[in-house]
């Protein structure tokens, strides 16, 4: 039997904002590494958002944020300390360093604006279909993870991640329908 | 042996930059309300945002790279050279490997006729009859397999 790889669950409004979402935590892989580096300077170069995200350098660890310095998490760019991790990496007395990079979780924000953002993809999905009568984008693949979209007569949409094999999820998220109208609604 | 028919509606070609260096459809039926040149733009538009929401998304891989889409009556397919030449193709939905086919486009057609060629200046439109009808052949005889 086919053992279906479930990753999260996102339902979205017909006007685009994000009302539930549901990780399956004990699909979600590990992508983490810890590299200590020995002197200044390091070959990596970050681009900097809510995290260090490194940007150039390191082939495995491209688009990872860095998420422990020493040991210790930090959550952004600054060390518990208070100082910024940038700073601390340019000061070569502070070497070694050890570095523990991840792909963060989603924050809440970032999950709402992807589940508008996907709102306005399938909008646009439609409008560019080259023949007659097409819905808006109700499967979409990328090479490591499937989405599957149900949206309902009331504009309401189901989203489904799945591992890249899954060939439809639309019974599944038919279902999914199904419990928010017995338990969520009613 | 079931030959099924795919049928192709439309292929666009984009720079780096965002220029669309070609276009051409066969069997589409809806145009929109819009000048080719705000459709090349939401296109290209659209698919910049649907790269960044795969990077952000994937749950799996930082670097994470959009493939394709369905919908209920046309399927979208993706292409990305490492130069950053982009190639969409859109199919109905009886589809097989569609990457293949676009890296046949972009390696043994787009390569001989429009990067081999002395002519044709980079960043701008293929004006190359060459490549048009080399791509017709190529797609004619792909459409039953």
């Amino acid at each position: 039997p086919n053992r279906m790889v479930i990753y999260s669950v996102y339902i979205v409004n017909r006007a685009g904002s994000l009302i539930y979402h549901y990780d399956h935590a004990a699909n979600a892989p590990s992508t983490e590494t810890t590299k200590t580096y020995d002197r200044h300077p390091i070959d990596l170069v970050f681009r900097e958002g809510e995290r260090l995200v490194v940007h150039f350098g390191d082939k495995e660890k491209i688009g990872l944020s860095v998420v422990k310095v020493n040991g210790e998490v930090v959550h952004g760019k600054i060390l518990p300390s208070g100082q910024r991790i940038l700073d601390y990496l340019a000061e070569p007395s502070n070497y070694p360093v050890r570095l523990q990079f991840a792909k963060p979780r989603l924050t809440s924000n970032e999950r709402i604006m992807l589940g508008s953002m996907f709102h306005s993809l399938y909008a646009i999905a439609a409008k560019l279909s080259p023949v007659e009568r097409s819905s808006g984008i109700e499967m979409l693949e990328a090479e490591n993870f499937k989405l599957h979209c149900f949206q309902t007569l009331t504009g309401l949409k189901f989203l489904l991640l799945t591992d890249p094999r899954q060939s439809s999820g639309e019974t599944l998220l038919r279902k999914f329908y199904e419990i928010y109208g017995d338990y969520a609604l009613k | 042996f079931l030959s099924v028919e795919m049928t192709i509606y439309n292929l666009y070609i984009f720079d780096c930059n965002g220029t669309c260096l070609f276009y051409r459809e066969w069997k589409r039926t809806k145009h929109m309300q819009m000048s080719n040149d705000e459709e090349m733009k939401l296109v290209y538009g659209m698919l910049h945002s649907l790269q960044s929401f795969v990077t952000r998304m994937s749950p799996v891989d930082a670097k994470d790279r959009f493939v394709s889409y369905r919908t209920s009556a046309y399927q979208l397919n993706f292409y990305e050279t490492p130069t950053g030449l982009k190639f969409v193709l859109n199919t109905d939905l009886n589809v097989g490997d569609v990457l293949e086919i676009l890296r046949d486009i972009h390696g043994k057609i787009y390569v001989d006729c429009v990067v081999r060629n002395p002519l044709s200046k980079q960043g701008e439109p293929i004006d190359s009859n060459l490549f048009s009808s080399q791509l017709n052949s190529f797609l004619s005889n792909l459409k039953i397999f």
